[in-house]
């Protein structure tokens, strides 16, 4: 038999008010031993109080070489920023 | 792809690096890159569990209470850096199984320090403080490696690692500043780690056959020449604090450069040791190869285990 | 109230968490994942922390000026009063888990109950230990429902453990005379309260793990009036060591 245990991506949230965030991956046979596992490897130094575990062929990610039609017509889009617009000296708290 | 176009990626591949960006698992990378990535970060992976034993050797028999929490806590981050390495190795699209596989079979290496036996207490000082010494020395610096996972995992690891040196150190204060006995020990213990560790930070520049590729792709930034000078530099006056002599009667402050001068290194031992035929080699190989061996059973069971889990959940829903 | 009996007490406690963390600490580097490594250790870690908290406080309570490692390291091994159950050695991995189990079961409901004692210190030491435990027994409890159900393999290795320490679990409910006095000092925990429980919670899981509950009702004690298995010599051995080797000195 002998199948190898799938890989997780581990996020965790360092304190309530942060978002989670990757912290890294480890093997797991499922999401409980996941997230046992990520409690003992990535929080030993207190690092978080909440665990998210997922398998790592569930994320679908984007691919590099489309990266220039993805994100590079963004880059010209100044009116989404509010230092695009003017406004008189005199006016505050805007 | 054409030769023409891979020379195009390749260029702009180099400049990016020559940049200082970071290179992410999924963007195109010289297969020599990746290649080479995959060598480096596992052998790091390996000497990381493999250097689990020779501490894991003195945990049931620590000297005390506070010192077999702290030697357990030290080994277990140990086991934790050699899982965020394989990690990284695995965005690389190698599994952690494959890379045992190639430890296993002796194909992959790793760092040759730790096939010599860890005999008395006192080693448990000196390998926190000469070996972790000088695996700072060489860590540091990669945390600004070009490859993103490889970089991102020696923050983790050095974060991690900044009790270990300090706890070694600690050791061996105490060893020092004890009875006659313990000093002997203390002394014993550097005379048998120093040339090892001197050696760990690998061949002289002349011999190695990797260092001006590493150097472009960030995976070195200094030679291994200039790091066990840096090495020597920084650890004498720790010795001079401990009172302890290190056993190399060439030692000596060169003025004129600032640095010291130092003896020979017996390369003859290094390299007995890096082809298989150090003091330990054989028991580190044969301790790593049976815990795979005698958790197959264990972690089949785990597998089969979620898969019926699994079933359940799926008939239930059904 | 009896000091000599509430140092005993203390030093009972404090020897089966300093016992099973001995043997823990034998796996780390040998166990079948990283993951299951690193866990093994934190367990390890946990009951190291306990048992020095007990030391500290049995120490204090003996009043001779001993530290908590001359009392961890310097006794006689019928001086040591941890039960049988977690002297036994790490056969297998699912001998280890189903070991820790059969412990941790035991080990929260006694917490649970000295988190009651009358002595403040044994109190504070249960309420930070309940947490530590309950993660203890969530993680062995997990591990003995994968193996028992796993595969035929690990089914029947997982048994055979199962029925070779089931003979150690009556003595965790034993009360030597240090018990009976503490407990009516209301200092002690009665374990006999939760004998039920424990045996109940125990059947629950080993049934949902596809395990046979042990029917045997021949239990072996000794371990709490210092009578020890073979292997006890030998754990002293090592973790005595040092301290044997070289008297008097400081590490």
């Amino acid at each position: 038999m002998s199948k190898n245990w799938p890989l997780w991506e581990i996020f965790v949230r360092s304190k309530n008010g942060l978002e989670h965030r990757h912290f890294g991956s480890l093997h797991a046979a499922d999401a409980e031993m996941a997230l046992e596992n990520a409690r003992d490897v990535y929080t030993r130094r207190s690092e978080g109080v909440s665990i998210w575990v997922v398998e790592s062929v569930n994320i679908t990610a984007s691919n590099p070489e489309h990266n220039g039609e993805l994100f590079e017509p963004a880059h010209d889009k100044v009116y989404r920023h509010p230092t695009f617009y003017e406004l008189p000296d005199e006016v505050k708290h805007m | 792809m054409s030769n023409e176009q891979i020379k195009n990626l390749e260029e702009i591949f180099e400049a990016r690096i020559a940049r200082d960006e970071k290179i992410e698992p999924k963007d195109w990378m010289p297969e020599k890159y990746r290649k080479t990535h995959i060598r480096q970060m596992s052998q790091h992976a390996h000497s990381e569990i493999v250097g689990m034993l020779p501490e894991g050797n003195w945990i049931s028999r620590a000297p005390s209470l506070r010192r077999k929490a702290a030697l357990l806590a030290k080994v277990q981050d140990e086991a934790g850096h050699g899982l965020y390495l394989y990690s990284a190795c695995e965005t690389l699209g190698i599994s952690r199984d494959e890379l045992y596989e190639q430890l296993h079979s002796g194909k992959a290496k790793y760092s040759s320090i730790f096939n010599y036996p860890t005999v008395t207490w006192a080693d448990m000082g000196a390998i926190g403080w000469l070996v972790d010494g000088a695996a700072i020395i060489n860590q540091v610096p990669l945390c600004n490696t070009s490859f993103g996972p490889y970089a991102r995992a020696m923050v983790r690891v050095c974060k991690e690692e900044s009790f270990h040196q300090r706890q070694g150190f600690e050791i061996m204060h105490k060893l020092c500043n004890g009875t006659p006995e313990q000093k002997d020990m203390a002394q014993d213990a550097l005379n048998r780690w120093w040339w090892p560790s001197l050696m760990m930070l690998g061949p002289t520049d002349a011999e190695s056959i990797h260092t001006e590729q590493s150097m472009k792709w960030k995976l070195k930034r200094k030679s291994n020449d200039e790091l066990r000078q840096q090495f020597i530099d920084q650890t004498v006056p720790q010795a001079d604090v401990l009172g302890l002599t290190i056993p190399d009667k060439d030692l000596k402050w060169n003025e004129e450069k600032g640095s010291y001068d130092f003896g020979e290194i017996d390369w003859d031992e290094f390299w007995q040791v890096v082809k298989g035929h150090g003091p330990s080699n054989k028991k580190r190989m044969k301790a790593r190869v049976g815990a795979w061996e005698e958790g197959a059973w264990v972690r089949d069971a785990a597998m089969a285990h979620a898969e019926k889990k699994e079933a359940n959940k799926l008939k239930k829903a059904i | 109230m009896n000091k000599k009996h509430l140092f005993d007490y203390i030093i009972s406690i404090a020897d089966n968490s300093l016992i099973l963390a001995q043997r823990l600490g034998e796996l780390c580097g040998h166990g079948p994942t990283l993951e299951t490594d690193i866990a093994g250790t934190n367990i390890a870690l946990d009951l190291i922390g306990q048992t020095r908290n007990y030391y500290q406080y049995a120490a204090q309570i003996q009043g001779e000026g001993k530290t908590e490692d001359d009392l961890a390291f310097l006794r006689l091994e019928r001086e040591y009063k941890n039960v049988l159950l977690v002297e036994q050695p790490n056969e297998h991995f699912g001998y280890v888990m189903g070991r820790q189990f059969l412990f941790d079961v035991y080990h929260l409901l006694f917490m649970n109950e000295l988190l009651k004692s009358k002595d403040e210190t044994l109190a504070a030491i249960a309420k930070k230990g309940i947490k530590e435990v309950s993660y203890h027994k969530r993680f062995s409890g997990d591990w003995v429902k994968r193996l028992g159900d796993g595969t035929e393999e690990s089914n029947q290795k997982m048994q055979e453990a199962i029925d070779e320490l089931w003979a150690y679990t009556d003595e965790l409910f034993d009360q030597p005379e240090a018990d009976k006095t503490m407990i009516a000092e209301g200092v002690a925990v009665d374990t006999l309260k939760f004998k039920e429980t424990y045996y109940e919670e125990v059947s629950t899981l080993l049934k949902e793990a596809n395990l046979q509950v042990p029917e045997s009702k021949y239990f072996i004690r000794g371990g709490k009036t210092g009578v020890h298995s073979e292997f006890m010599g030998y754990i002293l051995s090592d973790m005595q060591y040092m301290q044997r080797t070289y008297p008097n000195m400081e590490w």
